[in-house]
């Protein structure tokens, strides 16, 4: 690793953020389809479904938010893919610069846009009636699993944007794992699934992470669903780093 | 130091293929410190290949291609200290200001005071009135001006100019081409690519011709004019070109202002 790396990620930080904050609006037609379906499950289908929670609003959050970072990462593949396609990319692989600071620059950009994105939805569904009493530390780990959530998107996205050919393909790899949600516990308890689909729902990432965040928040002890979380989240973050490393390498040369 | 000798570019046997396709089987090229050499052929002929070999964003698959005296394999991050590459798309940043671009690429190459080497750029290449405007909103000259004015940034002895004026009207074509001979008059040597015959002519000291993946022929305009049968002299009536009557009737600047004559000059074939 070169003795730029940092210097270089930060300016480069500093300009993608910069794109981030010339158009707000990505962050908000992020975060439209979340509160969308929020709004859809609390107030249409919500009151046929029984969840054994006082609050749906409640017990629906942590899924939304899942979905919310999904829809966001689809701009991090959207914005590496015009980079790549500007030539702005190659520009920067002939400057004498740490060559992998260009993608840190736009996880760490994703990580930001993304949690920006999940503060808006939090707003929304605490107008919505949404409350918790949880403290400091229940809250210090749900952005913790957040976080890395975001960051095992992020590097599967980088993985999209750098290997897309066109600007559809880059974003249309978020498809699968924002209704990945929809079969898990997110919106309803997975016993009342059947059979195959119930254990589809219980073995993907999105159940164990969702009931560790809801767990946190409602302050319930906190099952080994977190380990399980942490363990998917960690373990598609180190295939994804890895292959998304490999894939930029290739790339570049 | 042998600077003065040693030739800022030297390519000998270089091969590169995209899968059963073999673009480059074999380029030699030397390139003079100091000089603009043009490389000249046709769509597909590879020259965007030798570039991105040379600027260390592409490997070869045989040979050597030293740059300032550092081979492009073994030592590339000491050759991306010594170049710029102006690639054939403008590769400017849209979203932010020209003078934003030339502040992250003054960033990005580590140097002290990047406020006022954009500055200095921006007076040089004209563009201080666009400087705090979205590249968005430029017109395709204007963006090439910026972009090779963010090549020039560090003052890096060799530049790679990938097709500089494709896309370009005639008078951001002038541009660019007054641009690229100040460049040289300063010592900086310039690579360029073009399928532009003319541009060759008026920007090269040498001409090199890239075809089926080798320099076919490499010299002087004045060297490469010798290998044609001896010139027959025939008069032909100086009819001016459209381009000529487009600059006379739209001026020199692109803007309204002095309407300029084209050069008479006395055509002999």
């Amino acid at each position: 690793m070169s003795k730029n790396f940092l210097g270089d990620t930060s300016v480069l930080l500093g300009r993608s953020l910069r794109h981030i904050t010339r158009s707000p609006d990505t962050i908000i037609t992020t975060t439209i389809m979340p509160i969308a379906f929020m709004l859809l499950f609390v107030y249409v289908f919500g009151g046929a479904i029984d969840t054994g929670s006082d609050s749906y609003v409640t017990y629906l959050l942590p899924g939304i938010l899942l979905i919310t970072i999904a829809s966001s990462i689809s701009y991090t593949a959207f914005r590496l893919f015009l980079d790549m396609q500007s030539g702005i990319v190659e520009r920067f692989q002939s400057m004498p610069i740490a060559r992998s600071s260009v993608l840190w620059a736009h996880v760490l950009t994703s990580l930001v846009a993304s949690l920006a994105s999940v503060v808006v939805v939090v707003l929304v569904a605490l107008l919505m009636g949404f409350r918790s009493g949880a403290g400091v530390l229940a809250w210090l780990a749900v952005a913790g699993i957040l976080v890395l959530f975001t960051l095992a998107l992020t590097w599967l996205a980088v993985i999209a944007g750098l290997s897309a050919k066109t600007v559809d393909g880059a974003s249309a790899f978020s498809y699968p794992i924002i209704f990945l949600p929809f079969v898990s516990s997110a919106f309803v308890l997975t016993a009342t699934m059947p059979g195959p689909v119930r254990a589809f729902a219980e073995n993907q990432p999105v159940t164990p992470i969702v009931d560790a965040i809801r767990d946190l928040y409602t302050q319930q002890p906190v099952s080994t669903d977190i380990w399980v979380a942490l363990a998917w989240c960690l373990g598609i973050l180190v295939v994804a780093y890895a292959l998304a490393m490999a894939t930029y390498h290739r790339t570049i040369a | 130091m042998t600077t003065q000798t040693r030739p800022a570019i030297r390519v000998q046997g270089l091969e590169k293929s995209y899968g059963e396709l073999r673009v480059l089987r074999g380029v030699d090229l030397d390139v003079q410190r100091g000089s603009i050499v043009a490389l000249l052929g046709s769509n597909g002929a590879g020259k965007t290949t030798v570039v991105k070999i040379l600027c260390t964003t592409l490997r070869s698959d045989a040979g050597t291609a030293v740059v300032d005296g550092f081979d492009v394999a073994t030592q590339p991050a000491r050759v991306r200290e010594s170049i710029s590459l102006t690639g054939q798309f403008a590769a400017v940043d849209e979203i932010l200001t020209g003078r934003e671009n030339l502040v992250l690429m003054a960033r990005m190459r580590h140097l002290p005071g990047p406020r006022r080497i954009a500055d200095d750029l921006l007076a040089r290449f004209r563009l201080t009135d666009a400087a705090d405007r979205r590249v968005a909103t430029y017109s395709g000259g204007l963006r090439r001006r910026l972009d090779i004015a963010m090549s020039l940034i560090g003052n890096p002895p060799v530049i790679f100019l990938d097709e500089p004026t494709t896309g370009l009207d005639p008078h951001a074509r002038i541009e660019v081409w007054n641009s690229v001979k100040e460049l040289a008059g300063r010592g900086t040597t310039v690579l360029l690519t073009t399928q532009y015959l003319d541009e060759a002519e008026q920007l090269a000291d040498r001409i090199a011709i890239l075809h089926d993946g080798r320099i076919i022929a490499n010299g002087t305009l004045a060297e490469l004019k010798r290998l044609l049968p001896p010139a027959t002299v025939e008069y032909v009536e100086k009819q001016p070109t459209l381009e000529d009557v487009f600059l006379a009737i739209v001026g020199p600047g692109g803007d309204a202002g002095t309407t300029v004559a084209p050069t008479p000059t006395a055509e002999q074939r």
